[in-house]
């Protein structure tokens, strides 16, 4: 199917979920299990992530740093301002387009061919407003939470890292990390996770939604899912950086 | 009542069937048969707009299903009850949460009204107990048993069945016709029944439509049936019966 038409379908899809929001209350119970799967569910990886990438950042930072001239707290400031900025939250979304994205995606499209789908909407549920809605907005509610969580944790990892090799102590860590501190780069951040929230659950949504063909067309819509999930995320990422810094 | 005019589907090249045009009445139970893949299960999802078709109209009350807005379609889908061909059981809910999710969202009973109802639909296709259970603890049988149960739970107008007892062992065959008899007879329900189980046929319905080479290509009363000698479909209940035969030679 042309792209154009895949994007008409998609806008439709959210039509109709958008038709019948005011139901959405109705299904107060599939949205709290949404942001439990999303969040809840999602905070080990992400925080494991966080501290990974922040550590690693740190040693990276700290060998290409090597000169006397510049101060040892200037990798804290770089550290913690990538992290804010950009990693945690392009890290932590790639991360979850793969484990929310695919969750989505294979819940939906096991519905569809299982005629669960049909079944919704043969006794007059809106079934996009019953299960998609809910979905994208536990992504758009969680997404900038377990950003939140990504960056603390990686600030956390890039002091640890710091400390453990050597690189520097954990004070001048967190001095640098102070001084080129603005509130508005987590502003920033918190924008972007909630616009790849946005992004990873409606995609995966929308494909799922519209699965065909037994478990391997399942299968199919779970990857399309996955891979597009991670494009729009980088991409949504250039967009987002060029109008907002 | 429901009127189907000229309806015509495809997928894409592939013409399923084209020019049906027929009636259903109320309180009825009508039985549409027709070999694997001649589009039964189509025909039905048309009925409440599931599918939508190439051309023609399906009228509900002589509310014509495909130009309704959105809000009274989602109306009339509550008046019908439809058991899918493999059930369609939700799986992320518990085998009574199944049945008492069409009473949950649009009706105001209460808790324990919810729960009287769901059990005794459930007692009335033999499952009583099997509530707590997940669907995916089931056999196909069962399955297709709580299937009926969710269909029949909110007391629809309509019911729809798609092949209520394939795979289904005899003696349960025999009590899903019993219990698609009771419903139609007790509840003034109308049934639509696909099946290409001739014995379900002969024993519960009124009328019949053969669907064969892509168009409805006979419509009679189940009398008429037994007496045609329309060559197709005489040949499809030859077929049946044969196998009907086989069967009980089995069986002894
Ligand atoms: N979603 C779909 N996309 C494309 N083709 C479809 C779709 N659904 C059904 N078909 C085609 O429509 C035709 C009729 O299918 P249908 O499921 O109605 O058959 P059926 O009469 O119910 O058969 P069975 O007795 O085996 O259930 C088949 O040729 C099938 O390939
Ligand atoms: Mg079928």
């Amino acid at each position: 199917m042309s792209p154009l038409r895949q994007f008409g379908e998609y806008c439709n899809l959210l039509y109709k979920g958008v038709r019948s929001a005011t139901e959405v209350g109705m299904y107060r119970s599939n949205l709290t299990n949404e942001l439990v799967k999303i969040g809840y569910e999602s905070m080990p990886i992400i925080i494991l992530t966080g501290i990974f990438s922040g550590a690693v950042m740190t040693i990276q930072t700290s060998y290409q740093l090597q000169s006397a001239l510049i101060p040892k707290s200037t990798i804290g400031s770089i550290v913690s301002k990538s992290m804010i900025i950009e990693l945690a939250a392009v890290v932590s979304s790639l991360v979850l387009a793969g484990k929310v994205g695919a969750r989505i995606s294979t819940e939906l499209g096991t519905m569809r061919v299982s005629e669960q789908i049909d079944a919704l909407e043969s006794m007059g549920f809106n079934s996009v407003s019953f299960l998609v809605i809910p979905r994208i907005i536990g992504g758009i509610i969680m997404f900038p939470v377990l950003y939140l969580a990504a960056a603390a944790f990686g600030i956390g990892g890039g002091v640890l890292a710091g400390v453990v090799s050597g690189a520097l102590p954990a004070s001048e860590f967190m001095e640098g990390a102070r001084t080129f501190f603005h509130p508005a780069d987590v502003l920033f951040g918190l924008i972007k996770a909630t616009v790849f929230g946005y992004i990873v659950t409606s995609i995966a949504c929308y494909k799922g939604y519209y699965a065909t063909g037994g478990a391997e067309g399942v299968g199919t819509s779970t990857t399309r899912a996955t891979v597009l999930g991670c494009i729009y995320v980088l991409l949504a990422d250039l967009i987002l950086a060029t109008i907002l810094l | 009542m429901i009127k189907i005019r000229n309806l015509q589907k495809s997928f894409g090249d592939n013409l399923v069937w084209s020019d049906v045009s027929f009636d259903i009445h109320d309180g009825e139970t009508i039985a549409i048969i027709g070999r694997s893949g001649c589009g039964k299960s189509v025909l039905i999802k048309h009925f409440i707009a599931l599918l939508y078709p190439d051309q023609g109209e399906v009228f509900i009350d002589d509310k014509e299903v495909f130009e309704l807005p959105y809000t009274e379609l989602r109306k009339i889908r509550q008046r019908f009850g439809v058991l899918f061909q493999g059930s369609a059981l939700f799986d992320s809910v518990s085998t009574f949460d199944n049945v008492a999710f069409p009473l949950r969202y649009f009706t105001s009973q209460t808790e324990e009204e919810i729960r009287e109802n769901v059990n005794n639909a459930l007692k009335m296709v033999n499952l009583e107990g099997v509530g707590p259970k997940s669907t995916a603890e089931l056999s196909g049988g069962m399955r297709k048993r709580v299937g009926v149960a969710r269909a029949i739970v909110h007391e629809p107008d309509y019911i729809m069945y798609d092949e209520p007892t394939s795979g289904l062992d005899p003696q349960t065959s025999d009590e899903i016709n019993e219990l698609m008899m009771d419903m139609a007879e007790n509840l003034d329900i109308t049934s639509i029944v696909v099946t290409h189980d001739m014995h379900s046929v002969l024993k519960i319905s009124e009328r019949v439509a053969f669907l064969d080479q892509g168009a409805l290509s006979w419509l009679g009363s189940l009398e008429e049936m037994k007496h045609t000698d329309y060559k197709p479909l005489v040949n499809f209940m030859k077929a049946s019966e044969y196998q009907i035969t086989n069967k009980s030679k089995e069986s002894v």
